[in-house]
This record gives structure tokens, sequence and C-alpha cells, in this order.
């Protein structure tokens, strides 16, 4: 049954070289679609395809079969050359039923590839999706080409040699799904055997069920005269610089990031968490990681989980609490206190769609405001948002930079998109990344009037203005310090009406003397004020789609400059420079404008909001449209 | 960073990672050099000075201790403590406690918290420390009243409790903190009243001897808003038959004693027995019932069956046969030794991390300059 065939023969069959390609794999919540979708993604990576992932489920585990809010869909685009974003349309969908086909078709170009599974195109199943009648046979799919499979039947006839019922043979169709798109894309197929038998490593059979589907939906594309072409897709090896690159999702990089900032620092790591999505599964990864000394508390709520982050780094550990927009809500009177005791601590918010309970699995960025302003009293933070998947890796070293310098919470705003998509990442060296060491206070920092040495825990560096850092064990530092306003420099309880004063204009001149990278421009037509009289920016998870947005503007003859903000409190010290530049500020948000309402309101500077809030990310063409419709209006 | 000797859960005493002081301590040592600013005569002022008195008496280094409170009067305390301190948030003391004490096994970590902190707005909080037995040791004072805010009722007042809150009397059933505990699977409870300063050390003393949470709730009069709530426990004639001393091993005995000469035992005339029907604790008079049935305090005992149904005996209103002393005090491994040990396996089966390893992961590829 599990006899190779050889995957290099092909002389009957027709190859063509495609330059990129977009498939999305819809099926069921329970009918493995995100599995099949990254390991479909795992083979185009170590192909050496440039990629762009975008997974879409529902917040219900299992919604009820066949129905319209179950459908859970997984896209991937490759190409090769360098993408930025998982694509507007896919060239190719898999529909494992007809809710999969009807929630997805809308999204198709003419001409799409359209492979369906055919067993589960009954009455019953139509009827529960409104389908009158069978799309498959009505002429409705015209448009597209249509490649009819009963995936199940011949996944259960692939799987007769087993001992399973058709139920569970029937499981594994999703293999023979991916067996099939692997031939129609010339994907290795090594690593997903290998895959399958680790994950299955404790029942063999299942292990061996799996790949028996996987190997036949693969000879099914080879054998069958429905699939007569398959299409190569070569590596993106020109777009890339030289290096070592694995594919990487943002919250993978994210966690990996924070260890390496421990590492860095070397500080022991401590996560205090509570599960929530789109952030649980940077919890997940860092409870792997204890031999790294990384130490992850499964909280009783939100706050217990920044509380006792907070309570680690007064301890000396590098304190981090992972959540979303709800968490943070609740976490807001924990920042504060952190804000005022000045010590460092890292506030991860994975953006999910809100208010509220909200759309917990789609994405958003409208915890913007709440980051920057979402506390009682001047309570500043300073705030970075990485652009992409792998940059939450460096996201993550910067946020741990800005904390352990300036003693300060920092938020680190990433989003559902940016969590769950994917991309390739340059594996960097350990000896390229920032050197986080600090010092811990050892000594009295003060000589009294009557000559005594004391330690006052509130007495500033002049540079950053941070506060030394003396961890409990140190002999001679006892102090204690609190929420209520303190005297600058003893850091004594003080009601002094100047003394409060002049400690909020301090911790704000703090976080505003942050140091961060200015903006760049970019412009091929010429630096600010030279080149393009429109400029883009955008923050977070918005860059792919807008850089490729303004590509497409820029290969029609447009000329449009493009920025992305990295750090969002304080701003780049030339951003108001850059602003002005320009005639026409474009701000592509997913949220109503609240990146443009603070340039605004600091650079008095008339920024035009173009928002979206579906809690999906922005289509590529979409904003090319717009841009071309501002650029158009300029002139 | 310190550090630590190899954790074999249950094994070690409570102390035993944390370094001891060079040089023998007093209570001025562990004098702040901040006023103290509790309102003149409150309860709080008694309980500073038995904690001053007694830290010397650990011996350990004192900038390995820290007191982390909440709000209110009491979580004030840090501030006159000459260790390290912190001055938290509503309720969220034993959040950070936790962190902290997780993170650095090195330390002595003191909670300091009010009925309202610890059982209103904190009460998640406080169970979640105690079941996952957290080496913290909770200073629960219970004055049964609001008093930074000025009065209004507490979850341990008495039902029916008229304040400015509740012209009409309170509706709610107060909480027993000592119930809440053992029902929360805490390993170490005991109660104390401020004013008794002998009985009161000799509990912190138990508590900091314990290896995993402790808490200790302390009767402490406010006597601003709620002057003379424990006056019964405290009247030396009224407390013998208001107050039942708990001591392991001992039977539990109270009430003026029944005199020798009389051919009586010299202990008190009343005693604590086991309804055998439902199973429940009532007091007896033993001069008429015999000691027989009188039950032998064992704070050791791995159920808390018996403990809870002690800390059930006092009438929540007139606090008569209010059990004071340590009711329950079991071993079991705590958080912070069980996560140090996962720690430390972790690294024995898959070694050191190693951060160029973890990066990399098993599925690259390399492009070529």
């Amino acid at each position: 049954m599990t006899t190779e065939v050889d995957r290099t023969s092909r002389d009957k069959k027709d190859v063509r070289r495609l330059d990129r390609v977009i498939i999305r794999f819809a099926g069921d919540s329970g009918d493995g679609m995100q599995l099949t979708g990254d390991r479909f993604t795992s083979e185009t990576a170590s192909l050496g395809n440039d990629l762009s992932t975008l997974p879409n489920f529902p917040a219900e585990i299992r919604a009820p079969a066949g129905t319209l809010p179950g459908v859970s869909s997984f896209q991937v685009h490759f190409a090769d050359h360098d993408i930025l974003t998982p694509g507007d349309a896919p060239n190719v969908l898999v529909a494992m039923n007809p809710a999969a086909l009807k929630a997805n078709v809308p999204d198709l170009p003419p001409g799409a590839e359209i492979i369906v599974n055919t067993d589960e195109f009954n009455s019953r199943a139509l009827a529960k999706v409104g389908y009158a009648g069978n799309p498959l046979e009505d002429g409705s799919l015209d448009a597209y080409h249509v490649h009819p499979v009963p995936l199940t039947t011949l996944t259960v006839e692939a799987l007769k040699p087993f001992d399973l019922t058709r139920k569970e043979a029937g499981r594994s169709k999703n293999m023979f799904a991916l067996g099939l798109l692997s031939w129609m894309y010339h994907r290795p197929t090594e690593n997903t055997e290998a895959f399958l038998r680790a994950k299955f490593a404790r029942r063999p059979e299942i292990a061996e069920a799996n790949i028996t589907a996987f190997r036949a939906g693969w000879n099914f594309g080879e054998t069958t005269e429905d699939f007569a072409v398959s299409y190569e897709v070569a590596p993106a090896a020109s777009a890339f610089p030289a290096g070592t690159y694995r594919n990487i999702s943002g919250n993978l990089s994210l966690a990996y990031g924070l260890i390496a900032a421990s590492v860095r620092a070397d500080l022991p790591l401590f996560l205090g968490s509570y599960p929530i999505t789109p952030a649980s599964d940077v919890l997940h990864e860092l409870s792997r990681h204890k031999n790294f000394g990384v130490r992850t508390f499964q909280a009783e709520d939100e706050i217990a989980g920044i509380g006792a982050a907070l309570g680690a780094s007064f301890g000396g550990s590098l304190g981090v609490t992972t959540t979303s927009g709800p968490g943070v809500a609740l976490k807001s009177e924990a920042i504060g206190l952190a804000v005022s005791l000045e010590l460092p601590l890292l506030i991860i918010d994975i953006q999910r769609g809100g208010p509220s309970t909200g759309l917990p699995t789609k994405t958003e960025q409208a915890d913007l405001l709440q980051a920057m302003f979402g506390r009682n009293g001047e309570a500043p933070v300073p705030i970075v948002a990485p652009a992409t998947p792998a940059e939450c890796f460096d996201a993550a070293l910067d946020a741990a930079r800005i904390a352990l310098t300036y003693r300060t919470p920092v938020f680190l705003l990433s989003d559902g998109y940016l969590a769950n998509g994917s991309e390739p990442w340059r594996v960097p060296e350990v000896d390229e990344l920032p050197d986080l060491r600090v010092q811990f206070a050892t000594g009295p920092n003060v000589t009294l009037p009557d000559g005594g040495q004391a330690f006052h825990p509130y007495l500033r560096d002049p540079a950053t203005l941070a506060r030394p850092w003396a961890i409990p064990g140190t002999p001679g530092l006892e102090h204690r310090i609190g929420g209520i306003e303190k005297q600058d420099g003893t850091g004594n309880i003080s009601y002094d009406p100047a003394n409060h004063d002049h400690m909020v204009r301090t911790r704000q001149a703090k976080v505003d003397g942050v140091t961060v990278p200015d903006v760049v421009v970019d412009d091929p037509s010429g630096p600010p004020g030279e080149g393009a009289r429109v400029l883009v920016l955008g923050w977070g998870s918005t860059y792919g789609p807008i850089t490729a947005a303004v590509r497409r503007i820029r290969r029609e003859g447009g000329r449009i400059a493009q920025t992305h903000l990295r750090n969002l409190n304080p701003f780049p010290a030339n951003l108001g420079e850059v602003l002005r530049a320009y005639d026409k500020v474009l701000l592509p948000e997913m949220n109503l404008g609240q990146l443009a309402l603070l340039l605004r309101a600091k650079y008095l500077v008339d920024v035009q909001s173009l928002t979206q809030v579906t809690g999906l990310p922005f289509k590529a063409e979409q904003l090319a449209s717009a841009f071309k419709e501002a650029l158009d209006d300029d002139h | 960073m310190t550090t630590e000797a190899p954790a074999v859960p249950g094994t070690r005493t409570a102390l035993a990672l944390v370094p001891t002081a060079d040089t023998p301590q007093t209570a001025k040592d562990f004098k702040s050099d901040q006023e103290v600013r509790w309102c003149p005569g409150c309860g709080d002022y008694a309980v500073l000075a038995a904690v001053q008195g007694f830290l010397p008496e650990l011996g350990l280094a004192k900038e390995n201790i820290v007191f982390i409170s909440g709000i209110g009067c009491s979580s004030r305390f840090p501030y006159y403590l000459n260790t390290y301190g912190m001055h938290s948030i509503h309720g969220r003391a034993p959040t950070i406690a936790t962190g902290l004490a997780a993170s650095r096994r090195d330390l002595s970590v003191w909670v300091v918290t009010g009925d309202g902190d610890a059982l209103s707005i904190g009460g998640n909080h406080l169970i979640h420390a105690l079941r996952r037995n957290v080496n913290l040791k909770i200073l629960l004072f219970n004055n049964r009243i609001y008093g930074l805010t000025k009065g209004q009722y507490s979850p341990t007042s008495e039902t029916g409790k008229i304040t400015k809150s509740t012209p009409m009397g309170s509706l709610d059933t107060p909480f027993n903190p000592v119930s809440v505990a053992l029902g929360a699977e805490a390993s170490f409870v005991a109660r104390a009243v401020d004013s008794d300063r002998k009985q009161l050390t000799s509990v912190l003393r138990a508590a900091a001897e314990h290896h995993g949470s402790a808490l200790v709730e302390i009767y402490q009069n406010c006597n601003i808003f709620n002057d003379g709530a424990f006056e019964v426990l405290k009247d030396k004639k009224q407390a013998e038959e208001a107050v039942i001393r708990l001591e392991h091993g001992k039977p539990i005995r109270f009430g003026a004693p029944l005199p020798v000469e009389e051919g009586g035992d010299g202990l008190g005339s009343k005693g604590v027995v086991r309804d055998p029907a439902t199973g429940d604790l009532r007091v007896v008079d033993v001069a008429k019932e015999g000691t027989e049935g009188v039950l032998v305090h064992d704070a050791h005992a791995a159920s808390p069956t018996t403990a809870f149904a002690l800390s059930r005996l006092a009438d929540p209103h007139t606090l008569h046969h209010t059990p004071v002393g340590v009711f329950r005090d079991v071993s079991r491994p705590t958080y912070e030794d069980q996560m140090a040990e996962q720690l430390e396996r972790a690294v024995e089966q898959r070694g050191k991390g190693d951060l160029a390893a973890l990066l990399a992961g098993n599925d690259t590829w390399t492009v070529a300059g």
C-alpha cells in the first residue's frame, strides 16, 4: 500500500512555471485546515520560496459542523520573489464541504482553480448553507476551473489495510488533500512524513495511516487525468540577503525575542499570564523553554499575571505579561503601579477585534490609545509595534532595551494577524543581538549632610532619568517603594504639591527622552521635500499590504513615499519634519484613526485616515486604489 | 543573583535558603526612619511592635526579608520596617509576592493585608496563593471595618452592621477568614489577637517556620470606627469563656479551670467534643459530661475537616467560643520549589538553553551570498 512512487517522473504531464501562487485551504473547524496549511507552508519554506500566510478561524473550538460560521481557512502566498502579504485573492481554493465553498467563492478571481470534496456535497449539507441546487452541477461555478474529487472516499479506500472505522479513516482526508497539493506544486514531502511520525509517535498506526493518505493524495495527482498540469515556483533566492532562514510566525518570533532578551540581559525571564486568544501561544511556547531558566506562571486572572511579573521584576527578573485588549483593561491599575515604581516590565498586547470580547480570533489595531492613555493619572508608557511576524523578534528586544535602560513598563503592540501569520526569517547570530546587560545598585548613592552614607531609591541617572534598580538581597539598600507619590530622590511618601508636579513631569520627561531611531522614508523619486508629494505612513501589521500597494503604484509610474513607525511612544525625533515635508499624508489603520489622532494633535498635520475594522487585514488592491485616488486628487 | 541550593520538594525547612545575619539583631534594626502615622491607639501599633520584636529571633539577613502590602490602614506597614518593602495596589499584594517568591527562593516574603484588601477586592488572589502553597506569610489584619475610607462595613463585619454605607444595617453574611483559608487548601492557618503579644509572637514564629503559604488572621482593634470589636476576647473575665486556645497535642479545654483541690484536673471547665450524630463540634461542660470525648488538637492532621469545624465554633456576632492559635500546619510541596525543580529537570534532560540552536530550529534553508 505504501509503495514508493518515483516522484521525479512527470514526463507524462505538463509542468508550468509560475512566479507566485495563492492557495486557500478551507473546511470545517474540525477538518484540520490549519494543520494542513501549516504543513504546506513548511514544505514551501524549506523549498526557499518567499511566503506569507493568513490563518482565519472562528472563535468557537468546534462550531456546528457544515455551517458557514464554522468554516476555518488557511491562506498561503508563495513566490519566487519578495512578497509582502498573504495575497488578496486565491488562485486555488481547496473546499472540504459546501460551507467552505460558499464562504470563500466570493474571494476568487475568474479562472481560479477549485478543488472540492464531492463526498460532502449531499442535499442535506447543501441545504444547511442555503444552496438551492448543487453548485457543482448548476453551472454557477463556470467561471472557475473545478476539480471534483471524492476526497473522503479516496482516503477511506487508501486506508483499507488499516484497522480503522470509516469515520476514523475519513479524518485523514486533509492529508490526502495536502498530498495532492504537494504534487501540484512540486513541494518536498520528506519533512511532512517526518512530522507525522513525530506528531503521532505514541500511535505509530495513526502516523502510518496519515502518511498513507498523504502519499495517496500525491499519487492521485500523478495518475489522474483531471490533474493534467503541475506547477513549479522557483526558490526566491535573489529576494533574500545571504543567510540561514526559517519560517516563523509572529507569536513564535515574539517568544524567541523574549528569551533572547533574557539571555542578552543575563536576567531570568518571568512570564505572568492568563490564557487569552490570540496571545496564549506565547505562554505555551515560553513554558517549553524552562532550560533557559524561563519561569512561566499561569495566573488566576489577568491582574495576577501582571502582578506576579512586577513582583519578579522587583526581585531582578525580566518580568513580562502577555495578553490581548480585554486583559490590558484589567491590568491597567498594575501598569500604573509599574509607572510609579519605575521598574522594568514588558506588557505584550496581541490586539484583537474589540470592544469588550469583540472578535477574539480576528485582527485589529484599536488598542493604541488604550496603551497610550488607558490609566488613571499621567502615566506615560513607551510603545513599540512590530510590522511583520519576523519583526516581533526585534520588537521584543527593543521593548526590553527600553524597559531595562529606563526602568519603565513598556507596551509591545502586536496583533492577531502578525501573531498567527508567518514569513521567512533570517536567523540572526547571537552576537549580532544587542547587549542588554544592566547594573543593579550595589551600594549607597548619596552622602548625607552629617557625612553618613545612604541609599536613595529615586536618585536618577541624569542622562536617562532612570532610578537605580536595587534588588532585595542587597545589603544596606533596604528601601520601600509604592504607588503613593514619592519624594524624588529619597522615595519617601510625599504629598507636597511642588514635588508631585515635579514627579509627574519627570516621569513624562523620562519617557519622552527614550532614544528611538529616526523614521526612514522610502521614496525612489527623492528625499523628503524633493520627491513624491504624497507620503503613506503606517504602523504595525499594515506594513505588508501598504508596501504591496505602494509597489503597485510605483510600477504604474506613480510617485509615492512610504514610511512605517516602529516606535509609537515616544515618536521618532524627525517625524514632525518628515510629515511636514509632504503635501498629503495618508495613514491606513485597522481602527477609526487612532494614530492619526495622535499625529494631528502632536504635529498639527492634516493626516488623512484610511480605516478598516473588519477583523481582517487590508488588501493591497484596496489600498492601491485609495492611494491612487489621493495621488490623482493631488494633481 | 544568588545561587540556590538544589530543591527536593517538601524536604527543606522554611528558611533554609535565606541567608542568615552575621551579627545578632534587635528590634531597633527593623525600625525604619519613617514616622508611624496610624491613629493613636490603633491596634496596628501592637502588631508592628510584635513583628519588630520577633524578626530578630529569626536571625535572617534583613536585606533578604521583604514585606509587600496592598491598600488600607494596615498596608502602610512596610514603610515602618527597615527591610525591603512594597506598598502596592488594592488587593493585589499576594500576586506581587507570588512573583517575587517564585523567582527568589532566597527571600523571606511577607504579605500585610486587611479584611477588605484580602477578602473583598483581593479575595481571588488570596485563595489562589493559598492553594498554590507559595512560600508567603500572609498577615491579615482583621478589624471588621473599612478604616482608611472612613468606616464602611467590611466583608468580615457582622450582618446588620450599621455604618455610613449601611444606615439600616448591612445585609451580607460575613466571611470567616480562617474558614476561607482552610477551604482554599491552605497548609498553615492561625489566628491571633493584637493585644496578646505573647500569643501573637508564638503564632508568627510558627508561621515563619512553616514551609509554604501561611495565613495568620490577627484580630486588630480600630479604635476610631469599630472600637471594642474584640473586647470580649480581651477582657480578662469575659475572655475566659470566649477564647479557646488551641495547642497542638493538648485537649481543647477552656473556661474557668476546674480546681484541683475540688477533684478537678486544673484545666478549663469546658471542652470541645464531636457530636457523634452530626460530626459537628460542640462545647460541653466537662464537669457534667466528663473529659473522655474532649478532642485533642491535631494541627498536623492531614484532613482539614476538624480544623474547619473548629473555625465554625465562634458565633460571628458575639465572638463567643473563638479559637486562637494554629488551626492547621501541614507539610506539602511549595509552588516555587516545584517550579525550581522543573527548571532543573529541564536542564538535566535537555541541557542548558542554547540560544543559537533555539533560534535556528530544525527547518532552515540557506541563501548563499
